[in-house]
């Protein structure tokens, strides 16, 4: 049973996820483009430094040299911040990596509204769209660090582009180490509902399960699912929790256009269509601000999830 | 092949510049004019510098090669089916749908002798870079050559991997500028001037040395200087001239990317066969 209240870094489980793999595959190379102390690839550099890259803030050829160490056998793991890897590094993540399916593994941290006070400028919330647009590329969004690190074993066992997606900010532990096996094609179910589902990702979990507190003590039962591979979508298992609740809420750290929200709708639309409501950043850059005061002011926070909910199933 | 046997080579640059034409007269689009300007570049590379094993193109010791400029397309294709990579036939094919022939080259479509896709300007030195860090992490003696178009050298990109290249001491990765002068709307002065290039990649740490890119004896001077020095990344300007070996197209704008009709593709053919 998760504990909302104990977290750490997805971050720092990505670092020692890399260390884990560098020790017995001396294939896995880790490049960085100067942030390596808030990515946590540092963790591997001081482990691995032969092995550790950095290329400066140069995210264009970041990308395109680690295509060209993976066509030579290598297994590259790349870290920036989201918005400069995704942003800056599109077209090279297109047309060098994706379209021959390099395999490179590109982990970009910090996405969302998580660096708070540096702004807009570094506030990606369009990643999720610009990635999952991309042929052959897989995105992965892992909520904690026992996920982030079977993710990370998983991107460096798949032959092919995997996008993992990292917050800046602290997630709760919601699963136990032991226990846990990481299935692309199967969401784990973090609270069983009848009324509704949330589906969510990554840090907004949390928010999803006091959301779902909030609506049991008003006698609605909303389930919350971990939809962490936004693509591939898992469409046979999103189909049957829209057969299973009656109605789906989608909560994310992200545009509304393009990211969970948008890949559940194109799936439920088509195959099994039910009342939805997409809850995100609505079209709009980030600002300036302390991150718990900018999810209240982009509307990601329980209470708000808790409305949407209530109107959705109301309505019905 | 014995070094000095030029005649060999330029017998071999007139059929690639053969083939270029009827490949892209056939396809109706394709770059010769800026395909002609590497012929003797891609020879000197394919059938004297690199060290390739046609017929086990996957090589793990081989040479590796990056077209930067991918809209050369036509020749590198041309080359390799000459050293024997595919059947020359296969050429014909072209720009078609299902082929491996793709109008810029992708390595996914199974291309015998393709090391990487390219044709997005600048990003093929970066993964030149890439692949040299490969060849040091792993102690390998093989080495990484890029043709960049002049024109290429406006894009960003290149001078991150030029930093980058020296920096990481990359002397296993040998750059060659198809130094034409022509980019696909004017003169490289008229539209975005490069100054002083040779100072800017000296600057950049790099060793230079210039050649005369048609000519088989300069090349191959340049390409010794490269492989014998160390410590640094290797950057060769050639001077080349756009659309070299028919008169008409030679250093004419007007053929960048327009397909020749049956007259003008039977008057270059007939040029190639005069001046050889």
């Amino acid at each position: 049973m998760y504990d909302l209240n104990v977290c750490s870094h997805n971050r720092e489980a990505y670092g020692r996820a890399l260390v884990e793999l560098g020790s017995t595959n001396p294939d896995v190379v880790v490049l960085d483009a100067d942030l390596s102390t808030s990515t946590k690839t540092s963790i591997f550099a001081e482990r691995f430094p032969e092995r550790f890259i950095d290329v400066g803030i140069a995210e264009q050829n970041l990308l395109d040299i680690a295509a060209g160490l993976a066509l030579s056998g290598k297994i590259p793991f790349v870290s920036t911040f989201s918005i400069f890897g995704c942003g800056r590094g599109w077209e090279q993540i297109r047309n060098t990596i994706a379209m021959d399916s390099i395999n490179v593994n590109i982990v970009c941290t910090h996405a969302g509204l998580s660096l708070g006070g540096d702004g807009a400028t570094h506030q990606a919330l369009e990643d999720i769209a610009i990635m999952r647009a991309i042929p052959n590329m897989q995105v992965i969004v892992p909520a904690d660090p026992v996920e982030t690190r079977a993710v990370v074993q998983y991107a460096a066992a798949y032959q092919g582009p995997v996008y993992i997606r990292l917050s800046r900010r602290r997630s709760p532990h919601l699963f136990d180490a032991a226990g846990y096996r990481f299935d692309p094609k199967s969401y784990p179910v973090l609270r069983e509902g009848d009324d509704v589902t949330i589906l969510s990702t990554g840090n907004m979990i949390r928010k999803a399960l006091k959301a779902a507190e909030c609506l049991a003590e008003d006698g609605i039962s909303a389930g919350v699912v971990n939809v962490h591979t936004i693509k591939p979508l898992a469409r046979d298992a999103i189909c049957s929790i829209a057969k299973k609740t009656p109605a789906i809420v989608t909560l994310e750290e992200h545009n509304v256009i393009g990211g969970l929200g948008s890949a559940v709708a194109e799936c439920l639309v088509q195959d099994c269509p039910v009342p939805m409501r997409i809850i995100g950043v609505e079209d709009r850059f980030g600002c300036s601000g302390r991150v718990d005061e900018l999810f209240e002011k982009f509307n990601l926070t329980p209470a708000h999830v808790a409305g949407v909910v209530k109107n959705l199933v109301r309505e019905r | 092949m014995e070094s000095g046997n030029y005649d060999n080579l330029n017998e071999i640059a007139t059929r690639l510049r053969r083939h270029i034409l009827e490949m892209t007269a056939r396809a109706g689009s394709g770059h010769y004019m800026s395909s002609f300007s590497c012929v003797e570049i891609l020879a000197a590379l394919y059938f004297q510098e690199m060290q390739v094993r046609p017929d086990d193109p996957a090589w793990p010791g081989r040479d590796r090669f990056v077209l930067g400029k991918g809209h050369a397309a036509p020749a590198l294709y041309a080359v390799l089916a000459e050293r024997g990579y595919f059947p020359v036939p296969e050429l014909m094919t072209l720009r078609q749908v299902g082929s491996r022939l793709q109008g810029h080259p992708v390595k996914s479509y199974g291309l015998p002798g393709l090391d990487a896709s390219s044709g997005s300007l600048g990003q093929g030195i970066s993964t030149a870079v890439g692949i040299a860090l490969a060849a040091q992490l792993d102690g390998a003696d093989w080495r990484v050559f890029v043709l960049l178009g002049d024109g290429e050298c406006q894009e960003g990109q290149v001078w991150e991997a030029a930093m980058a290249a020296a920096h990481f001491k990359c002397d296993n990765l040998v750059v060659i500028v198809d130094y034409n002068a022509l980019q696909s709307t004017g003169t490289l002065d008229e539209i975005m001037s490069l100054g002083d290039l040779r100072a800017k990649w000296e600057a950049f740490g790099w060793s230079v040395t210039e050649a005369r890119g048609h000519d088989f004896g300069s090349l191959q001077d340049a390409l010794a200087g490269a492989r014998a020095r160390k410590g640094m990344p290797h950057l060769i300007l050639a001077h080349t001239m756009k659309g070299h070996g028919v008169p008409f197209i030679e250093g004419n704008l007007e053929y960048h990317s327009k397909p020749l009709s049956a007259d003008e593709l039977a008057g270059a053919l007939h040029a190639l066969e005069v001046r050889h």
